[in-house]
Order: structure tokens, then C-alpha cells, then sequence
């Protein structure tokens, strides 16, 4: 399995969706065929409208805020010893995480193909968020998909998307997390693509919304490169770019300008959620070998029984808590330019609290499982070697998790 | 080649001048020898039956057959115990089609080859997947034909006519139209005048492919729709396997009642 040169790893997939002939593709029902085809065909044209680019571009800067700051965190770095720790603090986007983007997008493709309703998901309800403000902002009636175990466990985010004026729709099939509110979104999106669009909050789900959340992220990237650009003169040799992975949205925006490079040069480290320590279950379909199997439309590495039957994931991460993964993200595992591992619940928490102690970053608990590779990897190499982590969202939401299990507020 | 059992049960309900009635159970609902006793007993009044093999991810069934599965599931349903219930059911009423409705992810794990022939083995007529559409599973519905087993395509309000063209042309001997934007079991929300004005435009690209109606399909509704060739009857009936649980009744008197109100409707 190989990747091509200067060509987007959202576009290298073959006719039928797939990329490295057998990840991705578009498994949906009939009724679903029509919308997905119309939404191909507008993301195709807008892609190369530069009416749609300049649009975009102006909301990236003037309303998420683009450029996020690429910092070193140097009593991190000089606590740990070896490795210089930096971290891209994509954070400090409107909301508070990478998810912006790729709601924004939603939005703006939403208004362009003149539907006046948008539906999402949310696992963190970060998705669920953003895809409220932008609704808000671009004036499009909103509702959000979201597991009411999630629902009692991100409250924060689930106030924000109510006084943005969103529909919360608790999902209480299943597990009643991710996964069965990404199923119940697009059952929602079956009875009413007519005059309803939907937005998938992560690289995951059938083929067109891998492309387009893909799309949107890779803002991040291009943001880095200009900074390493700055920072460093040229790009370094030595580059270890670590993020989390729980759908692979903000782990493909933060890689997409680099994947060209050696790995040698720029390794990619993805750090997907191990659940807790002492418990069989997790939400690590590619570090933990997972067999390829069809979820919410899409063939990936998915955490599954013998049978095929999705199995429950388990991680104090919300957003990280999903049993299957992006197929760009297969891709990028089978022909070896990634690799990817995994953090426990308690490497995470361990890992948040030693950022926050030596540096005035408050990141998440799902980059907060980045930080735990960066950690661990760090004192093992040289000064010259830059770990560079996406500090992709802020621990607000966490609070009630985070006073829970280790006991002061924060 | 000699006619399936499918188009013979067409034919014969066509000379009835009736449509088929085709029910929809979750095998293994609530346990394996119920739903073998349910199916049985409900062939008596249904036409052909169909059998989903239950899934815990289904992005196309709404709440009444997600129920269904997750209780099967929960009973230990396998894909084996599928087969033989569908292989025991043939073993009695040989003369009845049952077809196995699933979504793909569990042929995927089961092995696509390994799936059709063990499908062909246990005497099952046709095969619905619903998330895998035309034209990626030609490939797929071309080894069905190869081993006897009909592969059923499905339409819907949402598919062009040249996508419908090309699905017909290449379908086998039945085509099922979804009636409507929903999921299974939503309220009928369209006009049955218009779901039949759709329906007969797709009738007439091929007058000799067995179309059949289903989604929001109830006792309310199914007198409404009877000029089709076939009308589907899936939640409502797992709705009162639901409903006869909860009241400690027995379900298969019970949905046999429904099956035979239905029945009944449309003769």
C-alpha cells in the first residue's frame, strides 16, 4: 500500500471511495445515495471557486482566529530533559478546539446549497459546539446528535450549544455515547436530507465527509508550516508531530502539509485512547489491532466482535471514545508513514497534570493522551529533536471529569 | 433456467389478483425457537417472509426494529443461529420464500462467499443489504445469482431516473421501494395516491419485475397501497412482539393475529 506525492491524501482514493483499494468507500442506504451524490458534486465545485475560498479564509481569520499560536514549552522541555516539547495551541480557536473548522465548513457549504437546516453529532460535544455557533452565525436552525452518557459527562459544552440556540437530541440507544448518536444523526439525515444538511464531526462516515472535514482541518498544518518556517528558518530535521486520534480529524489537519516528508525527517505519532488501565476495553482500533469492518459507512479499523458486532469502547475521553477510526488514518497506518500507539485514562490524566503544572496550557484530556507520548518519548532524545503536540482543545469541558478524579477544582 | 420461488409466489398472488404480503421479523427475537415458532406460525397468512439478521449499528431502522435487534443480540443471537432457524423453516414450509435482510458489515466478517453459499445451503431465496447500494454491489449481486439466491435492490423517492433505469435493469426477480424519506417504522408522511403514482413509473421501465412497497406500512395503512405487487410489513410487527413481552402475552398468537388482520386487508 503507498501514498502518491503532492497530491492531498483526501483526493487519493479510487472511484469508489477508497483509499488504499479497501478503507473508506460509501456504505449507505439508497435513500442516502442522492444527497451524498449532490453534496460531492457542490464540495467538488466549491473547492475550486475562489469566491468559496476567499469566504472561507475570511471566516478562518476574522472568526475562528486563525493563525493559533505554535509555542515552546520550555519547563516542560527542561523538566523532562532530551526532546524540545512544543505544542501548536489550536485550542485558542473560537470554541475552543479544532472541531471549528470543519463546522464553519459545514456551514458554508450548507448555505451555498441553500438548505436552511444542519444536524451533527458530538461525542465531547466540542462538534456539537462549534456546529451551533456556526449555525448561529450563518443563520441555520441547528440540532445536535449527542449519547446521553456524553450529555451528563461534557456538560459545559452541552449549555453552550443550548444558549446558541441548538437542539439537544439525547441519544439513548446503545452504549449512549459517540457511536450511537453518529447512528441516530444519520437515520435523522435518511427521513430528511431534502431540506436538512448534515454535518459528520470528524474524518470518519462516508467517503465525501472524510474529504470534506479533511479539508478543513488541514488549515491547521498550513499554519504550522509557515511557523516552523519562521521559528526555524527552514523545517527542521528532526520533527516528531504527536496527536491524538479518535475519529482522526485534528491528527489530519495537524499532518496534512508534512505527510510528503521522509518520515525519517518528520515522524507522525498518533496517540489513540486506551481506555482505562485495568479494563479490557478501549477505543484504540489501530493501535490495538482491530479487524476492518463497515461503521456509519465507511470500512476502517473498527473495534468489533467476531460476528461484526460494533463493541463498546471505553475512555475518559469523550471525543476519543469511537470504535472505529478514519480510513485516511488506515491508510496512513497499512502503508507505514504513521504510527500510531495508545494512552491509558491514566497516562492522560497523569500527562494533564504535569502540563498544567509546568506550563500555562490547559489542554483537554483527548490531546492530553498526546501529551502522555510526548512525555514518555521526550527524555529518551536529543536537544535537536522537536516534538511538536496539538494541544487540539481546552480542558474547560473536562471540569467535572477532572475534579472527580483528582479531586480540586481547576 | 427455472423460475424462483419468488416469482412463482408472485405469480400465484398476482392470479389471485392480491399483492404478496411480506413480513419482516429480527431472527432470534426474542429467543431463537420463538422467532422459528413466530415465523412459522405467521407463514400461514404471509406471502414471503423476511428475516433480519439483527446488527447493533443499523443506520437505517428506526426505533421498533432496533429494539428487536438489541433484544436478539442481547439473547445471543449468531449468524449461524440465522441460518439454522431459516433452515428449519424451510425444512417444514419448502414451498414459502424467506429472504435475509442485514446490513453488510456482518457478511463482511462472515466472508462474502462463505455468506452466499451458506445461504444457498440453507435454502434462503434472496438476500437485502441495506447498506450496500447500486452499483457498488454489482459484483456482490452477481454471485448471489450465480448460487440461486436473489439479490433485492432497493429504490427509493430519492433515486434519479437514470440511476432507477440502470437498478431495474439489472436487478433479479423483486425490487423493494422504500415509500418514503424515513427510517423503518416512521408514519406514513406520504400520500399513498402519490407513493402509487412513483411506484407505477418504476413498474413501468419493466413490467415483469415484482415491486414491492415498504416502509410505514401498518394495518392503517396497507388497504391504501394494495395495487402493488407486494407490500412489506416489518415494525409493526415488531412492535407487538415488544408489546406482548411487556404484557407477558404470547407473541406468536399475537403477531400471528396481526399478520392475519393484514392479510385479510389486502385480499
Amino acid at each position: 500500500m503507498k501514498l502518491k506525492r503532492n497530491i492531498p491524501l483526501i483526493d487519493q482514493h479510487d472511484k469508489q471511495g477508497f483509499w488504499g483499494g479497501k478503507f473508506g468507500g460509501s456504505f449507505i442506504p439508497e435513500t442516502l445515495k442522492k444527497p451524498v451524490e449532490d453534496l460531492t458534486k457542490e464540495f467538488k465545485k466549491l473547492r475550486k471557486n475562489k469566491k468559496f475560498i476567499k469566504k472561507r479564509d475570511y471566516y478562518f481569520k476574522n472568526y475562528i482566529g486563525s493563525p493559533t499560536s505554535f509555542i515552546k514549552l520550555d519547563n516542560l522541555s527542561n523538566h523532562l530533559g532530551g526532546a524540545q516539547i512544543w505544542a501548536k495551541v489550536v485550542s485558542e480557536a473560537n470554541g475552543g478546539a479544532h472541531k471549528i473548522y470543519n463546522a464553519t465548513v459545514h456551514a458554508l457549504i450548507c448555505k451555498a446549497m441553500g438548505k436552511k437546516y444542519i444536524v451533527g453529532d458530538t461525542g465531547a460535544g466540542y462538534a456539537g459546539k462549534m456546529l451551533s455557533m456556526a449555525a448561529k452565525k450563518f443563520g441555520l436552525k441547528c440540532k445536535i446528535f449527542m449519547g446521553a452518557k456524553d450529555i451528563r459527562r461534557q456538560k459545559p459544552n452541552c449549555d453552550a450549544m443550548r444558549k446558541n440556540g441548538a437542539e439537544i437530541v439525547p441519544v439513548l440507544s446503545g452504549s449512549q455515547t459517540l457511536v450511537d448518536a453518529v447512528s441516530e444523526c444519520m437515520r435523522y439525515w435518511v427521513s430528511n436530507c431534502d431540506n436538512t444538511h448534515m454535518c459528520v464531526g470528524s474524518t470518519v462516515g462516508p467517503n465525501i465527509f472524510v474529504k470534506i472535514c479533511g479539508w478543513s482541518t488541514a488549515q491547521i498544518s498550513r499554519e504550522l508550516k509557515s511557523q516552523l518556517k519562521n521559528e526555524f528558518k527552514k523545517i527542521p530535521k528532526k520533527i516528531k508531530l504527536i496527536n491524538c486520534v479518535g475519529g482522526g480529524s485534528s491528527a489530519y489537519g495537524f499532518w496534512s502539509e508534512f505527510i510528503d516528508y521522509d518520515k525519517k525527517q518528520i515522524e507522525l505519532v498518533g496517540v489513540e485512547a486506551g481506555g482505562p488501565k485495568k479494563s479490557k476495553l478501549h477505543a484504540a482500533p489501530l493501535s490495538r489491532n482491530a479487524k476492518i469492518g463497515i461503521l456509519h459507512g465507511a470500512a476502517s479499523y473498527v473495534c468489533q466482535n467476531n460476528e461484526g458486532q460494533i463493541q463498546e469502547t471505553e475512555s475518559i475521553s469523550a471525543g476519543l471514545d469511537y470504535p472505529g477510526v478514519s480510513p485516511i488514518h488506515c491508510f496512513l497506518k497499512d502503508s507505514k508513514r504513521a504510527r500510531y500507539t495508545y494512552a491509558t485514562d491514566e497516562d492522560a490524566l497523569n500527562a494533564y497534570q504535569m502540563v498544567t503544572k509546568f506550563e500555562n496550557l490547559n489542554p483537554s484530556l483527548e490531546p492530553s493522551h498526546a501529551f502522555a507520548e510526548a512525555i514518555k518519548i521526550a527524555p529518551k532524545l536529543s536537544k535537536n529533536t522537536i516534538i511538536i503536540v496539538n494541544s487540539c482543545g481546552d480542558a474547560k469541558k473536562d471540569r467535572d471529569i477532572l475534579k472527580e478524579r483528582l479531586g480540586k477544582r481547576r | 433456467m427455472k423460475p424462483s420461488l419468488i416469482s412463482k409466489t408472485f405469480n400465484k398472488t398476482q392470479k389471485e389478483n392480491r399483492p404478496a404480503l411480506l413480513t419482516y421479523i429480527v431472527a432470534g427475537d426474542n429467543t431463537k425457537k420463538k422467532s422459528l415458532e413466530i415465523l412459522k406460525s405467521i407463514s400461514k397468512y404471509a406471502d414471503i417472509c423476511e428475516l433480519g439478521f439483527p446488527h447493533n449499528t443499523p443506520i437505517a431502522d428506526g426505533g421498533q426494529i432496533q429494539t428487536s435487534a438489541y433484544r436478539a443480540i442481547k439473547n445471543g443471537i449468531k449468524i449461524n443461529d440465522v441460518f439454522s432457524i431459516a433452515n428449519q423453516f424451510k425444512k417444514t414450509k419448502s414451498d414459502k420464500p424467506i429472504i435475509l435482510m442485514g446490513y453488510y458489515n456482518m457478511i463482511y466478517q462472515y466472508n462474502e462467499n462463505k455468506f452466499i453459499d451458506k445461504c444457498n445451503k440453507s435454502k434462503i431465496d434472496g438476500l437485502i443489504v441495506v447498506d450496500l447500494p447500486y452499483p457498488e454491489n454489482k459484483p456482490f449481486a452477481l454471485k448471489c445469482k450465480k448460487k440461486g439466491v436473489n439479490f433485492i435492490q432497493l429504490v427509493s423517492p430519492t433515486t434519479s431516473s437514470d440511476r432507477l433505469k440502470q437498478i431495474i435493469r439489472d436487478s433479479h426477480d423483486m425490487v423493494y421501494y422504500i415509500s418514503m424519506l424515513s427510517t423503518t417504522g416512521g408514519k406514513l408522511k406520504v400520500a399513498p395516491k402519490k407513493i402509487l403514482e412513483r411506484y407505477n413509473k418504476i413498474k413501468s421501465l419493466n413490467k415483469n419485475k415484482n415491486i414491492v412497497i415498504g416502509f410505514g406500512i401498518t394495518e392503517k395503512t396497507i388497504k391504501s397501497l394494495k395495487k402493488a405487487d407486494g407490500l412489506v410489513v416489518g415494525s409493526a410487527i415488531c412492535k407487538e412482539i415488544t408489546s406482548s413481552i411487556k404484557k407477558r402475552q404470547n407473541a406468536v398468537t399475537n403477531v400471528t393475529n396481526i399478520v392475519r388482520k393484514l392479510k385479510n386487508k389486502i385480499k
